[in-house]
C-alpha cells in the first residue's frame, strides 16, 4: 500500500514497493503561480538527499526542487515538460516529477505526515 | 523547494484601497515600500492576457504624482529634464527623466502641461523622496510650488479600456495617446500606461476612485491586475522599470532613449547632466539595451550574466520571465555594440547551465495606442 510523505520543502513522495514518486506540493503549486518550465533529471541519475534535482520556473521566479531521499531516478514525468500548467492544476497526481528507487528507506522516517506538513504551512 | 514566503518584514505602506484588494483575495507583496497586490485568484498567465485584450484594472497608487505650478514651472521642468517644457502645448504628455550630473537615469516619468504654468509629473514608486528632494533642491532658485499628491492612482488598460471607461460615464475617453487634462476638482487623467496597451491612468481623490472601481468591476470585461503581470506586460511592450532596466548609472545613450530627447533640447542644453549626456551622445553607447530571447523554454532571470561562445562576458540580463502573450520567455539586457545586432547568439549563464539566447527585436508584441 502506498504511503504519502511531506518535506518542509515543501514535496510530496507517495512510497510503493521501494519507488517514491515525487512532486510539489498544491500549496507550493498555489504560491509560485503559473509555471511556465520544468527541468527533470535524467533517468538513471543518482541522487543525494538535498539535491537540487528540478529546476521549475513560474513567470516570475525560478525555484528548485530538492531530493528528498537518496535513490536512483527511474522514470521521469515528460508531461510536465511539455505542460508545465499540469503542476499547477494537477500538483499531487497528474503533475508529479521523477520517480526514484530509495536506496535507504529509513530516511523515511525523518520525514512529515499531512498532519505534520498542514500544521507548517498554517 | 526553498522558503515560499516573500523576503522582507520592513513596514510597509499600505494602499488607500487595500480592503477592495483584500475582498478580491489578492495575494499581496511588498514593492518600493508598499504592500501592493501581485496576483489575483486569476493568475498571472490570465491576468496578463486579459489586460491585453479585454480590460485590465491596476491600482498604482503607489506611484507619485508632483502637481508643479508657478511662474517658473516650465523654467524648473528645462532644468532637471531634457524636455522641452516651454514648449509643449497644454494637455500633451512626454516621456522624460531626471538626470544626474552624469546623465545617469535618477528616474524616469511622464510630465503632462496642464497649463502655461502647471505641470504634473508622474513618477517611480521607488524613487519618490529621492524626485521629491531632488525637485524641492533644484526649484529653490525658480518661482514654483511642488504639491506632492496623495490620490489613488488607477491604470485601465486594453483593448477595451476605452469602452469600458466610456460606459461607466467617466470623461477623457476621447483623448489621444500621450495626453491629459483634470477632468473634475481632484482628478488627473491620462491616456497612458505601462502594458504597450491602449489605456488611461487616472489619479483621483479615494472617495470618486471606489465609485469608478465598483462601476469598471461591474463590467465583466474588467477585472484586476496585480503587479506581477504589471510587469509581465512591460516587459513584453519593451518599457523599462527603473532601477533595473535603467538606473543612475545608466544614462539615456546606452539605454537606448535617446529619441526622448528632441534634436532643440540637445542643442539648446541647460539642463542636469546636458554636458555628460553631449559628450555621450557624439561618442556613440558603450553598451545597448536589447531584447533577449532564450531558444528554449526556460526563463533568464535579471542578473544573468550574458556570455559569447567562447564564455567571455558581453552583457548582463536585467529583465527577464515568461512572456504569456507571446507564448515564450522574454528577458531585456544590455549586451556590447557587437552583439546588439538582432539575432546575435549569446547564452545566460545560469547556475552553471548556458541558456541559448538570441538578440531579439523590442517590442516583443506590437504597441497598440490610441494616436487619435
Amino acid at each position: 500500500m502506498a504511503v504519502t510523505y511531506f518535506t518542509e520543502d515543501h514535496e510530496w513522495l507517495r512510497v510503493e514497493d521501494g519507488i517514491a514518486t515525487v512532486g510539489i506540493t498544491d500549496h507550493a503549486q498555489d504560491q509560485l503561480g503559473d509555471l511556465v518550465f520544468v527541468q527533470l533529471p535524467q533517468v538513471g541519475q543518482s541522487l543525494a538527499k538535498g539535491d537540487a534535482v528540478v529546476v521549475v520556473e513560474s513567470v516570475k521566479a525560478a525555484s528548485d526542487v530538492y531530493a528528498p531521499v537518496d535513490g536512483e531516478v527511474t522514470e521521469v514525468n515528460e508531461a510536465v515538460v511539455s505542460d508545465p500548467a499540469l503542476v499547477n492544476s494537477s500538483a499531487t497526481a497528474d503533475g508529479w516529477l521523477w520517480k526514484m528507487k530509495l536506496s535507504d528507506s529509513n530516511q523515511l522516517t525523518g520525514l512529515l505526515d499531512e498532519a505534520g506538513y498542514k500544521a507548517i504551512i498554517g | 523547494m526553498g522558503d515560499l514566503t516573500n523576503p522582507g518584514s520592513e513596514e510597509l505602506k499600505s494602499l488607500p484601497l487595500a480592503d477592495l484588494h483584500e475582498a478580491a483575495n489578492a495575494r499581496f507583496g511588498g514593492f518600493a515600500g508598499w504592500s501592493m497586490p501581485i496576483t489575483y485568484p486569476l493568475g498571472v498567465m490570465k491576468e496578463h492576457l486579459h489586460a491585453r485584450e479585454k480590460a485590465g484594472l491596476f491600482d498604482i497608487s503607489h506611484m507619485q504624482l508632483f502637481d508643479v505650478a508657478g511662474a517658473g514651472a516650465a523654467a524648473l521642468l528645462l532644468r532637471t529634464c531634457p524636455l522641452n517644457a516651454d514648449l509643449m502645448h497644454i494637455g500633451q504628455s512626454k516621456y522624460t527623466f531626471f538626470l544626474n550630473e552624469q546623465a545617469g537615469i535618477i528616474d524616469d516619468l511622464i510630465v503632462t502641461r496642464l497649463g502655461k504654468d502647471r505641470f504634473m509629473i508622474v513618477a517611480n514608486a521607488g524613487n519618490a523622496a529621492i524626485d521629491e528632494a531632488h525637485l524641492r533642491n533644484v526649484a529653490k532658485d525658480f518661482d514654483v510650488s511642488i504639491d506632492a499628491l496623495d490620490r489613488v492612482f488607477l491604470a485601465i488598460q486594453g483593448q477595451q479600456a476605452a469602452d469600458v471607461l466610456r460606459k461607466t460615464g467617466a470623461p477623457g475617453t476621447d483623448l489621444s495617446f500621450m495626453h491629459g487634462f483634470e477632468p473634475k476638482p481632484g482628478w488627473f487623467m491620462s491616456r497612458s500606461g505601462y502594458t504597450g496597451e491602449d489605456g488611461f491612468e487616472i489619479g483621483l481623490p479615494e472617495a470618486d476612485a471606489r465609485e469608478l472601481v465598483a462601476s469598471l468591476l461591474a463590467d465583466d470585461r474588467v477585472t484586476f491586475v496585480g503587479l506581477a503581470a504589471r510587469d509581465s506586460l512591460r516587459l513584453e511592450a519593451g518599457l523599462c522599470l527603473h532601477g533595473q532596466d535603467i538606473t543612475p548609472e545608466i544614462d539615456p545613450v546606452d539605454a537606448g532613449l535617446t529619441w526622448a530627447i528632441t534634436k532643440p533640447v540637445r542643442e539648446q542644453g541647460g539642463f542636469i547632466g546636458a554636458k555628460a549626456l553631449l559628450a555621450k551622445i557624439a561618442a556613440g553607447p558603450r553598451q545597448k539595451r536589447v531584447g533577449l530571447k532564450p531558444d528554449g523554454r526556460q526563463p533568464v532571470r535579471p542578473g544573468a550574466v550574458l556570455v559569447d561562445i567562447n564564455g567571455n562576458s558581453v552583457g548582463v540580463v536585467t529583465s527577464g520571465g515568461f512572456g504569456p502573450s507571446v507564448g515564450f520567455p522574454v528577458a531585456m539586457g544590455y549586451v556590447g555594440k557587437a552583439f546588439a545586432p538582432i539575432g546575435s547568439q549569446l547564452f545566460a549563464d545560469i547556475r552553471g547551465n548556458r541558456i541559448a539566447l538570441h538578440v531579439h527585436a523590442l517590442p516583443f508584441i506590437p504597441h497598440r495606442y490610441h494616436k487619435g
